[in-house]
């Protein structure tokens, strides 16, 4: 869908103002529902468009904008300011244990991107000369194991597995003593997807988690994720208090709203963003490109 | 008695409902409006008289697509049905569920692992063959999906089957060169069987947002897609895009999926999908009311 770009939308709003000759709280109102429905057909949760609304709508109104001669292009920067803000400073970095292993564990609705993240995470440790093993909790999904194992060999990073009779907490529980004897310093646990309604499959993640006290918990998220993005950030977050989050599926032409809705109800730090099926591609999140990705300029 | 009244709070209400199902902000306008104008013509108080005129005008958008739901499958041929979409929506579990259903009628069915690309697609696809005792047809990693579906459909034909259900890999609607491939596979099937694809099914998960529009229109380009799949129903996404598609582009939505297992695909149910989307808010006023009205 082409989306009226905001600057064009907001241009327009002024264009209708000018002659007016003075900017009014009201003039502001007008530019700030062009910003919510902006921000609304980038997926951005409704609650949190409303918050960031009333943000910005203050600090707008807080002189900046209506003393302005461009008060349309002050709007725009306000806005990508906060949403800027909102999302974070460069946080692409990955806990490093002060002793050995590091263990990070991939969590998420099933089809995010988890078993291609712990892949590519592996490769990127694998460049700063890290050696990762690569653990295989996904007992559920057909062929799960051997996909893992596949990207394995690709990558030439081992991969533990225990077949699918054995109970995930056993396997990640095994797969640090592992990596303890063969001297990995990572552990990378990919982990079954779950809906985080789904109780039981929840109470295993927490099980593994109490067992393997893991350095990170990444939350994997599809990009395309639309308004439900906070109820399952905001659930796995409280059962599980995450360390950050991954956004796959950035390649795509998605606006990626649920950037915002994820870091604004988790407060937890996007630290990659997915950028393809290879294994090399996983960036860096920038969250100034994301705010004007979601602003459609 | 005491109501609570159909305004201005009510309808605001409504919209983010609407919302925060996916429904998409411009076609919840639209609806909204419509609704509002509704209230005025007809001199409406009550919700509760909101609640029929609500679903007939949701369900009415899914209306004459009904008459096109269920498969476009016919005896004496083979039927080719082919599933497209983004990545890790379902495409290759649905196929599993749907093999499952179509054998459970009595129908000979083949499936083909057109998914050559991603680590492990063949043998997830072997897997579900094995659960529901139906024959894959595929060849190695890396092979050319589209040679995998001409051997496919050879096979399928030897073999005498009714149904071959085609997988192919996903991919994301704004890569050329993947788009131009999945048109090349859609090519060899229109060429090898008359009158095929007979289904082209567009595999849409009910988490994703506004993207899903963008996603049936590139897909319905480069292949003519005649229904949607939506899966993922059993969390707490509602899918409500399709709505937003159905208006738009008319594409119908045959089926649903609810979970991983072998028998989670039921038709597409267009009075349940909308009564979902809104029962929050009736409840609400429907407590309302019953606390006032006792
Ligand atoms: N284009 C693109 N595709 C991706 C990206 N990340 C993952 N994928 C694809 O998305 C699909 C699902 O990825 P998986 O890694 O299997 O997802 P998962 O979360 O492990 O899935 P489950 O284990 O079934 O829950 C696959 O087709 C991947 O190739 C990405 O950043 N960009
Ligand atoms: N909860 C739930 N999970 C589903 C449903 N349908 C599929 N899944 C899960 O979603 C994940 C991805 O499903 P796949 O069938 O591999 O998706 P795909 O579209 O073939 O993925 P790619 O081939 O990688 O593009 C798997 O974990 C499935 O078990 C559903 O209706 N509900
Ligand atoms: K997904
Ligand atoms: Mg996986
Ligand atoms: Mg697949």
């Amino acid at each position: 869908m082409a989306f009226e770009s905001l600057a064009n939308r907001l241009q327009a709003t002024f264009d209708r103002l000018r002659g007016k000759g003075k900017v009014t709280e009201d003039d502001v109102n007008e530019m700030m529902r062009e910003v919510r429905l902006a921000l609304l057909e980038a997926d951005v949760n409704f609650k949190v468009v409303k918050e960031f609304i009333a943000k910005v709508k203050e600090r707008a109104i807080g002189q900046e904008v209506l003393k302005s001669l461009t008060p349309g292009q002050q709007v725009i920067k306000v806005v990508n300011d906060e949403l800027t803000q909102l999302m974070g400073g460069e946080q692409s970095k990955i806990a490093l244990a002060s002793k050995a292993p590091t263990v990070v564990m991939m969590v998420g609705l099933q089809g995010a991107g988890k078993t291609t993240t712990t892949g590519k995470l592996a490769k990127y440790l694998q460049k700063q000369n890290r050696r990762p093993l690569l653990v295989a909790c996904d007992i559920y999904r057909p062929a799960a194991i051997k996909q893992l194992q596949v990207l394995g060999e690709q990558l030439k990073v081992p991969v533990f597995s225990l077949g699918d009779q054995v109970s995930p907490v056993e396997i990640a529980n095994q797969a640090i003593e592992q990596a303890k004897a063969e001297h990995n310093d990572y552990v990378l646990i990919d982990t079954a997807g779950r809906l985080h309604i789904d109780e039981k499959l929840m109470d295993e993640l927490k099980d593994i988690r109490a067992t393997v006290n893991p350095h990170e918990i990444l939350l994997v998220v599809d990009a395309m994720t639309g308004q439900d993005a906070v109820n399952v950030a905001e659930s796995f977050n409280q059962q599980l208090e995450l360390s950050g989050v991954v956004l796959t599926k950035l390649d795509g032409d998605t606006r990626g709203g649920a950037a915002l809705s994820v870091k604004a109800v988790t407060g937890k730090p996007i630290k990659f963003a997915g950028m393809g099926e290879k294994m090399d591609a996983l960036e860096p999140f920038h969250p100034e490109r994301m705010a004007s990705r979601i602003l459609g300029m | 008695h005491r109501y609570k009244k159909i305004d201005e709070s009510f309808f605001e209400e409504l919209e983010e409902i609407l919302i925060s199902a996916d429904v998409g902000v411009s076609t919840v306008m639209e609806l909204v409006d419509g609704l509002r104008s509704e209230v005025k013509k007809q001199k409406i108080e009550d919700p509760q008289q909101l609640k029929p005129l609500l679903s007939e005008k949701l369900v009415g958008l899914f209306h004459n697509q009904q008459l096109q739901s269920g498969l476009n499958i016919e005896e004496g041929r083979l039927n080719v049905i082919m599933f497209v979409g983004v990545n890790g929506v379902g495409k290759t579990t649905t196929i599993g569920k749907m093999a499952h259903m179509l054998k459970q009628q009595g129908k000979k069915v083949v499936l083909a692992a057109g998914d050559t690309f991603r680590a492990g697609a063949i043998e997830q696809l072997e897997v579900w063959g094995q659960r529901v005792g139906v024959e894959v047809i595929k060849h190695q990693a890396g092979a050319d999906p589209a040679a995998v579906i001409y051997d496919a459909i050879s096979a399928a034909r030897s073999r005498g089957a009714d149904i071959l259900l085609c997988d192919t890999a996903g991919r994301l609607q704004n890569k050329v060169n993947l788009m131009e491939e999945l048109n090349k596979v859609y090519r060899v099937i229109s060429r090898e069987v008359p009158d095929a694809p007979h289904e082209t099914l567009l595999v849409l998960d009910a988490t994703t947002g506004q993207n899903a529009m963008s996603q049936a229109k590139a897909f319905g380009e480069v292949t003519k897609v005649s229904g949607i799949v939506l899966t993922k129903l059993d969390g707490t996404a509602k899918g409500g895009i399709v709505i937003a598609i159905a208006g738009e582009l008319n594409t119908p939505v045959k089926y649903v999926g609810l979970g991983e297992k072998m028998d989670d695909l039921q038709p597409f149910d267009p009075e349940q999908f909308v009564h979902a989307l809104f029962a929050g808010l009736m409840e609400e006023y429907d407590e309302g009311n019953s606390l006032d009205n006792p």
